[in-house]
């Protein structure tokens, strides 16, 4: 096995680079080292300016997410010696301006996720005298594979529509709207179907599915989004056939 | 959600990368993304052969013309291409159904074979039934 591996870095320093070039860092390949570790490896024995965001190192933060050789991965789950002898491509997640190396600026995701209001809305809150909302194991399971999303954003990496039309609400913020609309306790559909029935919303996916195939927690957003896809239409052709029953 | 995209107010000069014209080129699985949008023309193309076909039924000379037609060697070989097209798009059509349909029996979610396979047996009997209609007078 390989002592060493390359790592090819992108590097964006404002003041310095016009635009992003890439630097090459030899580091240890241990069998035990994912990517992560070669950056902080990097930061601590290299170059100490080198720039990037990471926190848990176990997969549930959601912060070291990154471009691994043209894939969006969590960095901390993803080792080197899977990509013997090398080199490794690091650069930052693709669809999002760079403010500084490896980093990228989330905020448009961020006011995209409020607008989904995603939190249990209720129409009157019961008094806590009445104790919890119940729920049971089923209605947990309807809604359960859309709340392990830890908005790593690999998924808008990984999505072309959000690439190409900055406006594309996205998969997880689209995920996270139809988890709360599944949960039961919830009573919110109707305030999210504002933003969800646009055509930025549900309608601006055209499914290519790299989302989901990119997802460390198997959030399926492609999934969520035609499901509700297909909820929509049959709701509309209730409204339609039934012009007063088919309302809630 | 109509509004303008807004990045931190002061952040002083951030990049952003342009995305490549051939960015489907990229990855197979882009690649295969748009390879399904396009085989749409295919079907497309089916329905028109179909529209003639119909067209051209009551009409004798106008059956055999349309027939001397569908021999010719340039309509075999875009046939040929629009069939491949045409399985290539009924499979993943099908294979994409279990995504769409969370179908939920006894609260548990039916695996996505259990979703696919009843397209799958419906296409094979509908397709059974035409080859047998079709078949029956030779």
């Amino acid at each position: 096995m390989a002592e060493t591996i390359v790592l090819e870095v992108a590097r964006y320093r404002p003041e310095i680079e016009a635009e992003p070039a890439f630097e090459n860092f030899e580091v240890p390949c241990r069998p035990d080292w994912v990517v992560l570790d070669a950056l902080n490896y990097i930061k601590d024995a290299i170059d100490g300016t080198l720039s990037f965001r990471w926190s848990c190192r176990m997969g549930v933060c959601g912060s070291c997410g990154m471009m691994v050789n043209g894939e969006p991965k969590l960095t901390c789950a993803t080792f080197l010696t899977d990509y013997l002898p090398g080199p490794i491509r690091i650069e930052p997640l693709s669809n999002f301006p760079i403010v500084r190396d490896l980093i990228i600026e989330m905020s448009d995701f961020m006011t995209k996720l409020q607008g989904v209001k995603p939190w249990i809305i209720r129409n009157e809150d019961l008094p806590v005298s009445q104790g919890e909302y119940r729920q049971s194991p089923e209605q947990l399971e309807t809604y359960k594979q859309f709340s392990m999303c830890i908005n790593c954003l690999l998924c808008y990496a990984a999505c072309p529509v959000y690439g190409l039309d900055q406006h594309f609400v996205g998969p997880a913020a689209l995920a996270l709207a139809q988890r709360y609309n599944l949960d039961s306790r919830d009573e919110g559909e109707a305030q999210r179907l504002e933003i969800l029935s646009e055509h930025e919303g549900i309608w601006g996916c055209t499914f290519v599915g790299e989302c989901s195939v990119v997802c460390p927690k198997h959030v399926d957003p492609a999934g969520a989004i035609q499901q509700y896809k297909l909820k929509a239409v049959t709701e509309w052709f209730k409204s339609i056939l039934l012009p007063r029953g088919g309302r809630d | 959600m109509k509004q303008p995209v807004t990045y931190t107010l002061y952040h002083p000069k951030w990049y952003r990368r342009p995305m490549s014209t051939y960015w489907w080129t990229k990855r197979w699985r882009y690649l295969r993304f748009i390879l399904r949008e396009l085989s749409s023309i295919s079907v497309a193309w089916t329905v028109i052969l179909l529209l003639l076909l119909i067209n051209s039924m009551g009409d004798e000379a106008m059956y055999a013309g349309y027939l001397d037609w569908l021999q010719s060697p340039w309509l075999v070989v875009l046939n040929a291409f629009a069939l491949v097209f045409l399985l290539f798009h009924t499979v993943t059509w099908f294979n994409l159904a279990p995504r769409a349909m969370a179908v939920r029996l006894r609260g548990k979610r039916l695996p996505d074979w259990a979703v696919a396979a009843p397209n799958f047996i419906a296409w094979a009997v509908l397709s059974a039934g035409v080859v047998w209609f079709v078949l029956k007078g030779v």
